[in-house]
């Protein structure tokens, strides 16, 4: 039955989240913290289809695809600024974009 | 499979006729930019103009029924319709603001930059008036995705690349948590409609204890903290304030400011009521820290863009002990103030984007020195707005904490409206120090000039209107706010 493999799932969503979001916390490279980010909306979209199987309700599945689109719209403008950077700086690293502090 | 069985949604495409409005004005913008001859003229900004005042009247006239439409997707109650004229003030003033800074940044005078604040217009009208997780969500980033581009509209300023920079990959990663918390409620209650919840948890009380729904409102505050300025997620608030074009950034802080606070209304009070006992016990600390933190370090700044930051940040804070005080005075409370604070917000900023120098704008708070005599009439309303952000009577930044802090003491939280009080005498020195400033400080250079255009002058006009109205007859505005405390339960 379903329910047996409900928590191997969620388990492995959360080790996916907590991946992501370490590596967009320690990565230097913007294009890297992005695809971490990504990794955390794929741990998301993971817990959403589970529970969806799991609550037998289309809600989670519809979630899913909405996620998708808007992290492909989120990439378009991220990559855009990206560009930007490069152009301006000649590197992506988040750190060199720091000139402004408290 | 029968879990895809679905019923096709009745359409009232009536209900979002503000926001469909919003949708063609935006689209239409862009195509103009595109094809236009006239590049340089304000014939777009006017256009939008016409849009945001068509939406409005829309809102205005909708009538005051409270319909739920598109399968409970959303909720038209008189709450979110105060939002959406929240939302359609912000956009006319930022957009009036934007007509004359083009003056000063020539870069944002494209249909693209219209159409993405019109955009991002219309994601903080459906957050007010979402009604199901998923809708809270595209509406988010519907508003968040075009604000990203927004701030990083100079592009040949690093400073705005930077704020673009730092705005993007934190607002990501925040709506990463924010996600996981919707999934975990998901998980916990077996839906998503924010009505369902509330009644689901209302059924099994059980529930609301468990570590599921618990982990899952946790994460949601983490990502709602982010967008709202809360305290320990506050820190990329003052770096993208002032990086971003100054048009941009009072439409920040005042827009996103009211739509986030607008979803976390709904979503902790009508999903979450059963939970609010316990929220309030942690709300109450954040409030208290985010009003301190943001007051304390802003004395600190010489840049008045990142002073204002740390000041919205103090403000969140105001809005976070009405959170805490909760019911309905406490909710009226809070549309008032957010209400006030977009006049004295977008007006301060306005005034900011006024000054121009042949590179850029002056933000460094020693610029203002001795312009208070030179330009009487400037002086006159940055004073009002300053007043009115510091709660001096009779503004409407007096009025709108007075209402907050009488909902906390009316809920039992003393000592928070106390702190409130004393954060709001600390916040006086620095609004007060613009003043000072710029009437009893000699001016160092003499480069500094006004690009004033009716629109400006129309802008600033209706913002300190806006806030002398609201201090000097607060009760008009504030029974609408009375009435506006309906949301479907």
């Amino acid at each position: 039955m379903m329910v047996d493999h409900q928590n191997i799932y969620l388990i492995l969503s959360a080790l996916l989240f907590v991946i992501g979001a370490a590596g967009a916390i320690t990565r230097r490279n913007a294009i890297i913290v992005f695809m971490c980010i990504e990794i955390m909306l794929g741990a998301v979209n993971l817990v959403f289809l589970t529970f969806s199987r799991a609550n037998q309700s289309v809600e989670g599945t519809f979630m899913v695809l909405f996620i998708m689109a808007v992290a492909a719209a989120e990439a378009a403008v991220g990559l855009a600024i990206f560009i930007l950077m490069y152009r301006k700086a000649g590197s992506i690293d988040v750190d060199r974009f720091n000139i402004m502090k408290w | 499979m029968d879990m895809l069985e679905f019923v096709v949604p009745e359409l009232d495409f009536r209900a979002i006729l503000p926001q469909i409005i919003l949708a063609i004005t935006a689209l239409t913008v862009l195509l103009t930019g595109v094809f236009s001859r006239e590049k340089k003229g304000p014939a777009i900004g006017f256009l939008s103009l016409a849009g945001v005042a068509l939406s409005f009247s829309a809102v205005v006239f909708s009538g005051s029924q409270t319909v739920s439409s598109f399968s409970g997707m959303l909720t038209n109650d008189s709450f979110a319709r105060f939002i959406s004229m929240i939302v359609c003030v912000v956009a006319l003033l930022t957009i009036l603001i934007s007509i004359n800074y083009r003056k000063i940044s020539p870069a944002i005078n494209s249909g693209e930059y219209y159409c993405l604040l019109l955009f991002a217009a219309l994601g903080m009208m459906f957050m007010g008036s979402a009604g199901n997780l998923l809708m809270v969500f595209v509406a988010l980033e519907t508003m968040s995705i075009s604000i990203y581009a927004l701030a990083g509209f100079q592009k040949q300023r690093e400073k705005s690349i930077e704020s673009a920079l730092k705005y993007f990959l934190l607002g990501a990663f925040a709506s990463g948590f924010l996600l996981y918390g919707f999934a975990l409620v998901y998980g916990a209650t077996g839906t998503m409609d924010i009505v369902k919840i509330g009644r689901f948890l209302n059924d099994h009380p059980l529930v609301v204890h468990s570590p599921l729904l618990l982990g899952g409102v946790a994460l949601m505050t983490v990502g709602f903290g982010f967008k709202v300025a809360m305290f320990p997620f506050h820190m990329w608030t003052p770096d993208v304030y002032e990086g971003a074009p100054t048009s941009v950034t009072a439409f920040m802080a005042t827009g996103v400011k009211a739509a986030a606070f607008a979803a976390l209304i709904r979503v902790f009070y009508v999903a979450l009521g059963s939970l609010q006992v316990d929220m309030t016990q942690i709300m109450w600390v954040i409030a208290l820290l985010t009003m301190t933190v943001g007051n304390v370090v802003a004395i600190a700044q010489s840049n008045i863009k990142r002073m204002l930051a740390y000041s919205s940040i103090a403000h969140a804070g105001y809005l976070l002990v009405g959170f805490v005080a909760g019911g309905e005075l406490a909710i009226s409370g809070m549309l008032f103030y957010l209400l006030g604070y977009a006049f004295m917000n977008l007006g301060a900023f306005g005034v900011i984007a006024l000054l121009a120098k042949k590179d850029g704008e002056y933000t460094e708070l020693s610029d203002f020195a001795g312009l208070g005599f030179k330009y009487p009439a400037m002086g006159l309303v940055m004073a009002v707005f300053m007043f009115s952000m510091a709660g001096i009577p009779p503004t409407a930044g007096f009025m709108g904490k007075f209402y907050i802090f009488t909902a906390a003491i009316n809920s039992g939280f003393i000592w928070l409206a106390i702190f409130g009080v004393i954060n709001s005498v600390i916040s006086i020195y620095y609004y007060l120090r613009v003043i000072v400033t710029m009437y009893f400080k000699e001016p160092e250079q003499d480069i500094v000039m006004l690009t004033p255009t009716g629109a400006i002058i129309l802008a600033l006009v209706i913002a300190a209107a806006g806030v002398l109205f609201m201090g000097i007859l607060p009760s008009s505005v504030l029974d609408i706010a009375r009435n506006s405390t309906t949301l479907i339960m």
